[in-house]
C-alpha cells in the first residue's frame, strides 16, 4: 500500500470515529524529506524541504489529540496544538493556519528552528508512550507545513489595523521580537516605526541563522507584511547613537519604546592565540556569510572571509552546528566541531546535530581547546586541545567536565570559530540613564517586560540573555499587551 | 533613505573627499566618531570611515577615504547627486575634549581626515594646539589649509623631503615634547605611525591617544571582528573605542589583524580595475 492509499484508508476510519489510540501508534513516523547529504554541502539552499500534504495528514493523525494536551504546556506561546492538527488531518489548512496565528505570528520560521523536542514535543503523549522523544507526532514540521501551504496560497493576510489613535511607539531592533511588537502595537492602531541598526531588517533570522536553515525571502515576506500595515521601517539607524531613547521620547514624540536589540559582544575563551588572523567569532563568520553574502565573494558579494581548507568550531550549540554547516558550504574539506560536553548536553536542535553529521562534520566531544598556535605570520595553523571527562553535575544540573591532565592534543587548522555565546549589547544600556540593568549588563524588566522606566519595554535576547525566536516572540507579546494597555490609559 | 553626494573632489591621487546628506548623523556627530557606508544594500561592503566634519544646518557630513580596495575605489568612482544607499552612525565613542594646556595633534597620511575635527575641538576648548602632519611625499599631503587655520604652530614633514621637512613625524613630536610642556599627544595615521607616536610620548611621560580603525561588521559591538588587544585586555573599537590609550594598544597584533584579507582585498580591486578600464562597470 502507498502512502496515499494509506491515507485514504486511515481518513476513513477517522471519519467513522473507528481509528483507536492502538492504531494511531502504528502509523509509520513522517521523515522529513530533505537535500541530499553530498549535493547540499555545495550549496546554500534549504535541507529540510517539508512535508507535502500526504505526508502531514499522515503524521497529523498521529496525534491522539489527548484531553490534558500536554504538548501545549510544553509550548512558550501556547499555541493550541491539537486543535491545529485535527485541522491539518480534515484537510482544513486555512483553519489550521489560523488557530496557529492566534498565538504565534512568525509560524513559518518557528517551525523551522524551534527546538521543538525540549518543547512542545518534550511531553508528548506518543513519544512518552514509545519512551523516544523522536517518536513524539512532529509539531514543528506540522507548523511549517501549514506556514509554508499559507505562503504559497498568499494567504498570510495582512492583519487588520484599528483607526488611528495618534500615538506613536518605536521599536528598536527588528529581531523576532521586534517585528511582533510591531504588528500587535500596529493593529491597536498606534503609529509605528522600526529602528534598524543594520541595513537589512530581521535580526538574528537575516544575519545569524543561515539561509540553509531559513530561506531569508520567508524573514522578508514578514518585514513586507510589517510595511503593509502601516510600520515605518528605519534601517541604519543605531540606537543610542543616532539618537538616544530620551531623544525619541522627549523630542520626537514616542510615547513607548520597545528595546528589541538582541544579543552583542560575543565571548572568547580568554586563551592563547585568540587574537591571531583566522580567528572569528561565530556572530563575524555568520554575518559574513549569510548578510554580507560572502559566499559569493568574488562573483558580485564584496565582503570577503577565510577560505579555509580546515575549520574548528568550538562550542555546541545552534550557533556552532550553523557556523560548522557554513564553514562547509564555504569550501572546508575537514570541519571539527569541539564541545567540552557530551552530546546530550549539546544545546542545539537535534536535527541539526543529525544534519551536520551528515554533512561529515567531524564532533570532538569532551574536548576543549587550551589555546590557539599560529604561524610565524600570526595566521592560525593548528588548535591545541584538552580532553575531558563528565564529573559531578553542576549548578546547571548538567555533569561538569574536569580536564584530564597531559591529555594535549593539536588538530592542525586554518580557521577558528569560537560560538560559546554573547554578553548583552552595552550600547542602550551606557546611552539610557536609569535604565536598570542586571549584572550581566541584560535589562531588568517586570512580567509585563516593562523596564524600570515609565513607557520603556524590553524583551528577546536583550533581556533573557542568548534565547530562542520563540522566547523573544513570546516576550514581544507580552510587551506590546504592556504598552497597548499603558497608551490606552495615557 | 538615501543619501546624496552634494560635493565631491580628489584630493590628491586616489584620496577623495565628499559631502554626504545624513542629516541624523549630521546632528548627533561629535569629534572623534565614525560612521559605516554600504553603497547597494545587497551586495556590497560595509564600510566604516572616521566623520572629518558636519554641516548641521545643510544635514550633511564630510567623509575622507582613500581608494585602498574595491570598495573604497568604487566609492571614489561615484559622482555628485549620486547616493549611497546606506550610512550608518555615528558610531563609537566622542573624541574626550576639554582644556588639557598644550595639545599636538599627530596626523599621518590619510589619517589628517579624522584628526582634524579633534584639533578644531581642542582648538576651541582653549588648548594650544600644535598640529604634525606626515605624508610621504607633497602631493600626498591632504587639509594643510585647514590645519593651518586652527592651529597654534604647523610642521609638515615629508619622507622624501619633497614637502616641509624631510622626517617623520616622531622626529619633531620628540624635539617639541623636549622643548616645551605637551600635555597631550593625538595620533592618527597609519598603525605604525600610532605605534611609534605612542612610544615616543610615553618616553616623556605624555598621555597619548590613538583612533583605530579596524576591520569592522555592525560596528554596533555584535560581530567582535573589531577586536583589538588594549593593556592585555580584548577590547572592541566599535563600542570601546575607536580611540584609546596609545601606551596600551598591542599594535603589532592589530597591524597583523588588518592583513587578514590583504588578498581577496587586491585580488579584487585588480579584477574591478579591469572592468572598469574595459567599461564593464556600468
Ligand atoms: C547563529 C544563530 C542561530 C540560532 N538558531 C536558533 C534556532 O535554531 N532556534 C531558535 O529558537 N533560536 C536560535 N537562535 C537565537 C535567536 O535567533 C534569538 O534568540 C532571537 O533572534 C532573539 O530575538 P530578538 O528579538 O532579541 O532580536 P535579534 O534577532 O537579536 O535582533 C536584534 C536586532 O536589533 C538590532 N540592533 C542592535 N543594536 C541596535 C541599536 N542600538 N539600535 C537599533 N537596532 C539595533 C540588531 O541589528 C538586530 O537586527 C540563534 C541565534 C544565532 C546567532
Ligand atoms: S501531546 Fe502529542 S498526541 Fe497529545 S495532543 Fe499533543 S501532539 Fe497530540
Ligand atoms: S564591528 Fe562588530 S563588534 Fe565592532
Amino acid at each position: 500500500m502507498n502512502d496515499k492509499q494509506l491515507l485514504e484508508e486511515l481518513l476513513n476510519k477517522h471519519k467513522a470515529g473507528t481509528l483507536k489510540p492502538a492504531d494511531r501508534y502504528n502509523i509509520p513516523p513522517q521523515a522529513m524529506p530533505q537535500q541530499d547529504g553530498v549535493a547540499r554541502r555545495s550549496n546554500v539552499e534549504e535541507v529540510a524541504l517539508g512535508y507535502n500534504e500526504t505526508q502531514a495528514r499522515l503524521e497529523a493523525l498521529r496525534c491522539l489529540g489527548c484531553k490534558n494536551a500536554p504538548c501545549m504546556e510544553g509550548c512558550p506561546v501556547r499555541i493550541k496544538i491539537k486543535d491545529f492538527i485535527v485541522e491539518i488531518v480534515e484537510g482544513n489548512f486555512q483553519k489550521a493556519l489560523g488557530i496557529i496565528r492566534e498565538n504565534s505570528l512568525l509560524p513559518a520560521v518557528c517551525g523551522r528552528v524551534c527546538p521543538q523536542e525540549v518543547q512542545c514535543q518534550l511531553p508528548c503523549t506518543v513519544g512518552k508512550k514509545f519512551k523516544n522523544v523522536d517518536m513524539s507526532v512532529s509539531i514543528g514540521r506540522l507548523e511549517r507545513f501549514v506556514s509554508d501551504w499559507g505562503r504559497k496560497q498568499h494567504e498570510n493576510s495582512t492583519p487588520a489595523v484599528a483607526a488611528p489613535t495618534g500615538k506613536k511607539v518605536a521599536i528598536l531592533g527588528s529581531g523576532p521580537g521586534g517585528i511582533v511588537v510591531a504588528t500587535d502595537v500596529r493593529r491597536a492602531g498606534h503609529d509605528v516605526t522600526i529602528f534598524e541598526a543594520f541595513h537589512k531588517p530581521g535580526g538574528v533570522m537575516v544575519y545569524g541563522i543561515p539561509e540553509f536553515r531559513l530561506p531569508k525571502a520567508i524573514v522578508q515576506e514578514e518585514i513586507d507584511g510589517l510595511e503593509k500595515m502601516g510600520v515605518k521601517i528605519i534601517r541604519n539607524f543605531v540606537a543610542g547613537r543616532t539618537k538616544t531613547v530620551k531623544e525619541l521620547m522627549e523630542k520626537d514624540g514616542f510615547d513607548a519604546v520597545y528595546i528589541g536589540v538582541g544579543a552583542g559582544l560575543p565571548m572568547f575563551m580568554n586563551i592563547e592565540g585568540e587574537h591571531l588572523v583566522g580567528v572569528y567569532s561565530a556572530n563575524e563568520y555568520l554575518t559574513r556569510a549569510n548578510l554580507m553574502k560572502a559566499y559569493d565573494f568574488g562573483k558580485g558579494a564584496d565582503t570577503p572571509i577565510a577560505m579555509s581548507k580546515r575549520v574548528a568550531v568550538v562550542g555546541g550549540g545552534n550557533v556552532a552546528m550553523d557556523s560548522a554547516r557554513t564553514a562547509v558550504r564555504l569550501g572546508a574539506e575537514k570541519v571539527y566541531l569541539i564541545y567540552r560536553r557530551s552530546e546530550k548536553e549539546m544545546p542545539a536542535r537535534v536535527e541539526e546535530v543529525h544534519h551536520a553529521k551528515e554533512e561529515g562534520i567531524e564532533f570532538h566531544l569532551l574536548r576543549n581547546p587550551k589555546r590557539i598556535i599560529g604561524n610565524g605570520d600570526g595566521v592560525v595553523n593548528a588548535i591545541e586541545c584538552l580532553k575531558f571527562e563528565l564529573g559531578e553535575p553542576d549548578a546547571s544540573g548538567r555533569r561538569r567536565p574536569v580536564p584530564i591532565e597531559g591529555s594535549e592534543f593539536t588538530i592542525d587548522v586554518d580557521t577558528v570559530v569560537v560560538a560559546i555565546g554573547n554578553g548583552a549589547n552595552p550600547l542602550i544600556g551606557q546611552t539610557t540613564d536609569g535604565l536598570a540593568l542586571n549584572k550581566w549588563g541584560n535589562i531588568t524588566v517586570d512580567d509585563n517586560c516593562k523596564t524600570s522606566l515609565d513607557g520603556v519595554y524590553a524583551g528577546g535576547d536583550i533581556v533573557l540573555g542568548a534565547a530562542t525566536v520563540i522566547l523573544a516572540m513570546g516576550q514581544g507579546r507580552t510587551a506590546a499587551a504592556g504598552i497597548n494597555e499603558y497608551l490606552a490609559k495615557k | 533613505m538615501s543619501h546624496k553626494i552634494l560635493s565631491k573632489k580628489e584630493l590628491c591621487k586616489d584620496v577623495y573627499i565628499a559631502d554626504i546628506e545624513a542629516p541624523l548623523v549630521a546632528a548627533a556627530a561629535k569629534p572623534g566618531q565614525f560612521v559605516i557606508i554600504c553603497l547597494q544594500t545587497t551586495y556590497s561592503e560595509r564600510i566604516p570611515l572616521t566623520i572629518a566634519g558636519t554641516d548641521e544646518k545643510n544635514g550633511s557630513i564630510r567623509l575622507i577615504w582613500q581608494a585602498v580596495g574595491k570598495s573604497t575605489a568604487e566609492f571614489g568612482h561615484l559622482k555628485v547627486g549620486d547616493e549611497l544607499e546606506n550610512v550608518l552612525g555615528p558610531l563609537g565613542k566622542p573624541t574626550h575634549i576639554e582644556n588639557f594646556g598644550t595639545v599636538v595633534c599627530v596626523g599621518g597620511g590619510i589619517g589628517n581626515a579624522p584628526l582634524l575635527p579633534i584639533a578644531k575641538g581642542m582648538k576651541q576648548a582653549g588648548n594650544k594646539v600644535i598640529s604634525i602632519l606626515g605624508a610621504r611625499n607633497k602631493s600626498l599631503l591632504i587639509l594643510e589649509d585647514d590645519f593651518k587655520a586652527i592651529s597654534d604652530e604647523l610642521i609638515i614633514v615629508t619622507d622624501d623631503g619633497s614637502y616641509g621637512r624631510k622626517a617623520v613625524v616622531t622626529v619633531p613630536l620628540d624635539e617639541i615634547c623636549q622643548s616645551q610642556k605637551v600635555d597631550m599627544v593625538v595620533a592618527i595615521g597609519p598603525a605604525i605611525m600610532m605605534k611609534f607616536a605612542s612610544q615616543t610620548a610615553v618616553k616623556h611621560n605624555i598621555p597619548v591617544v590613538v583612533s583605530l580603525n579596524t576591520i569592522m561588521i555592525d560596528g554596533t559591538g555584535m560581530c567582535g571582528g573589531c577586536r583589538v588587544e588594549v593593556g592585555g585586555q580584548t577590547k572592541f573599537v566599535c563600542v570601546d573605542g575607536p580611540e584609546f590609550d596609545g601606551s596600551k594598544v598591542n599594535f603589532d597584533l592589530m597591524m597583523k589583524r588588518m592583513q587578514a584579507y590583504k588578498k581577496q582585498e587586491q585580488q579584487a580591486l585588480e579584477e574591478y580595475k579591469h572592468k572598469c578600464k574595459i567599461g564593464l562597470d556600468k
